[in-house]
C-alpha cells in the first residue's frame, strides 16, 4: 500500500463491506437460460442456413426470390434471424460486462448493443416478409 | 476497461545477480520477483543460482535456501510445508500452485521463475494482498445455516449425503485457482472467483442446511456468480486436484431447476 491510497475512501471501507458490495441483483439466471436455449435453436437452424446458402450459389434473383417465396424457407430463415440475433446479444453484453467497467460506458455499449441487434431482426424480418409477399402475390 | 499491459509502475525491472559459490557442481536458477513497497521503485527479477545439492527438492526448500543462506531480504509465506495450510501458493514457471509440493525439477525451462499469485495486489515480493479474496469467502457465510432448534446431540447426516460434500471440503483457500481465472483478474472486486464458489457449492447442498434459497439467492446475480465462463483455469491449477468449475457449473444448474 502506497502512502496515497490511504486517502482513497476504499480504504476506510472493511473488506467484508468491499465484498458484498450493492449484493446480489438476483437476476442473470434468464440470462443464462435464454443464451443456452437460443444456442441449442442455432444448432438446427444454421446448419439449415448453410445447406440452403451453399443451395442458392450462383442462382439468379428470381430463383432466390421464389425460394423466399416457400413458405418454410421464409419462416425458417425468420426463425434463424431471431435465434442468431437474441444469442448475439446475449452474448456481446457478456463481454461488454466483462472489459468494460466505467458505469456510463458500459450502459451505452449494453444498451447501444441492443438497439442494433434489435433494428437488425426489424430490418430482417420486414426484408424476409417484403420479399415473401412479392412472390405471394405474383407481383415482381 | 480490461488492463492489456501492466502500468509504468509495475513494470518488471531486471535486478540483482546472485553467482553461484564456487565449487557448486549443480546449478540452477531461480529467477524471482522482488517489489519493496518501503524502497519504491518498480519490482525487478532477481536471479539466484542456487547450488541445488544443498537444498531440498521442492520450490519450498530452495526459497527457505535462498532466504537462510544467500538473500535474507526475500519475503514470502510459508508454514506447514506439506500442502495443507496453503499459504505458499505463489506462480511458479508461470503456473499457479503451491511452493511445498512443487519441485523444482518439475518446471520446464533453464530458469525457474516465481512471481505473486497474478493480478493481486503485492504487500511484497511473493505476498500478495488476499485480503478481499478472504472477504469474499465470508460474503459467502461458510457454516451452517438452521431455523429449527439445535438438537440434543449432532445434526444427523447420511453416509450418501455426506460423499456430496468430497471433492469440495478439501480445500484449503490458498487462492491458486480464483488468480488464475482471467475472469476474476477483469472482475475480482464482484466475481467471487472460484474458491468462494466452490465452498457456496459445499453448503448449497449440506443436507443439514437450511438456508439453501437465500443462498441462491444471494448467488444470482450477473457478476457474483455468471462471470464464470468455464474457462477451466481453475480446475487446472488446483494443487488439491478439486474442480471448483464443476461446483459452479452445478450451482448454475440449481439455478435453472429453481425457476424450471
Amino acid at each position: 500500500m502506497s502512502k496515497n491510497d490511504l486517502f482513497q475512501p476504499q480504504q476506510f471501507r472493511t473488506p467484508l463491506s468491499r465484498a458484498r458490495g450493492m449484493g446480489s441483483a438476483h437476476h442473470g439466471v434468464s440470462h443464462f437460460i435464454t443464451e443456452r436455449v437460443s444456442g441449442l435453436a442455432l444448432a438446427p437452424l444454421s446448419l439449415w442456413g448453410v445447406f440452403a446458402g451453399l443451395k442458392l450459389i450462383g442462382a439468379d434473383q428470381h430463383t432466390a426470390i421464389a425460394w423466399l417465396g416457400q413458405p418454410l424457407n421464409a419462416v425458417l430463415l425468420a426463425l434463424l434471424l431471431v435465434a442468431a440475433l437474441t444469442h448475439l446479444q446475449n452474448a456481446v453484453q457478456v463481454v461488454i460486462e466483462d472489459y468494460i467497467h466505467r458505469f456510463t460506458t458500459k450502459s451505452f455499449l449494453v444498451i447501444g448493443n441492443l438497439f442494433v441487434c434489435v433494428a437488425a431482426g426489424a430490418v430482417g424480418i420486414f426484408s424476409i416478409l417484403k420479399v415473401a409477399a412479392l412472390t405471394v402475390t405474383g407481383a415482381h | 476497461m480490461v488492463e492489456l499491459a501492466l502500468p509504468k509502475n509495475s513494470q518488471i525491472k531486471s535486478g540483482k545477480h546472485w553467482p553461484a559459490p564456487a565449487g557448486a557442481k549443480k546449478v540452477k536458477t531461480f529467477k524471482i520477483y522482488r517489489y519493496d513497497p518501503e524502497t519504491g521503485g518498480n519490482p525487478r527479477w532477481d536471479t539466484y543460482d542456487v547450488d541445488v545439492d544443498a537444498c531440498g527438492p521442492m520450490v519450498l526448500d530452495a526459497l527457505l535456501y535462498i532466504k537462510n543462506s544467500i538473500d535474507p531480504t526475500l519475503a514470502f509465506r510459508r508454514s506447514c510445508r506439506e500442502g495443507v495450510c496453503g499459504s505458499c501458493a505463489m506462480n511458479i514457471g508461470g503456473r499457479n500452485t503451491l511452493a511445498c509440493t512443487h519441485g523444482w525439477e518439475e518446471v520446464p525451462g533453464k530458469a525457474v521463475q516465481i512471481s505473486p499469485l497474478p493480478h493481486m495486489p503485492v504487500v511484497k515480493d511473493l505476498i500478495p494482498d488476499l485480503t478481499l479474496f478472504y472477504a469474499q469467502y465470508a460474503s459467502i457465510e461458510p457454516w451452517l445455516h438452521t431455523d429449527t432448534p439445535e438438537p440434543q446431540t449432532e445434526w444427523k447426516q447420511s453416509p450418501k449425503d455426506r460423499e456430496k460434500l468430497d471433492g469440495l471440503y478439501e480445500c484449503i483457500l490458498c487462492a491458486c485457482c480464483s488468480t488464475s481465472c482471467p475472469s476474476y483478474w477483469w472482475n475480482g472486486d464482484k466475481y467471487l472467483g472460484p474458491a468462494a464458489l466452490l465452498h457456496a457449492y459445499r453448503w448449497l447442498i449440506d443436507s443439514r442446511d437450511e438456508a439453501t434459497g437465500d443462498r441462491l439467492d444471494a448467488l444470482e446475480d450477473p457478476f457474483k456468480l455468471y462471470r464464470c465462463h468455464t474457462i477451466m483455469n481453475c480446475a487446472q491449477v488446483c494443487p488439491k486436484g478439486l474442480n471448483p468449475a464443476k461446483a459452479i457449473a452445478e450451482i448454475k444448474k440449481m439455478m435453472v431447476e429453481r425457476v424450471v
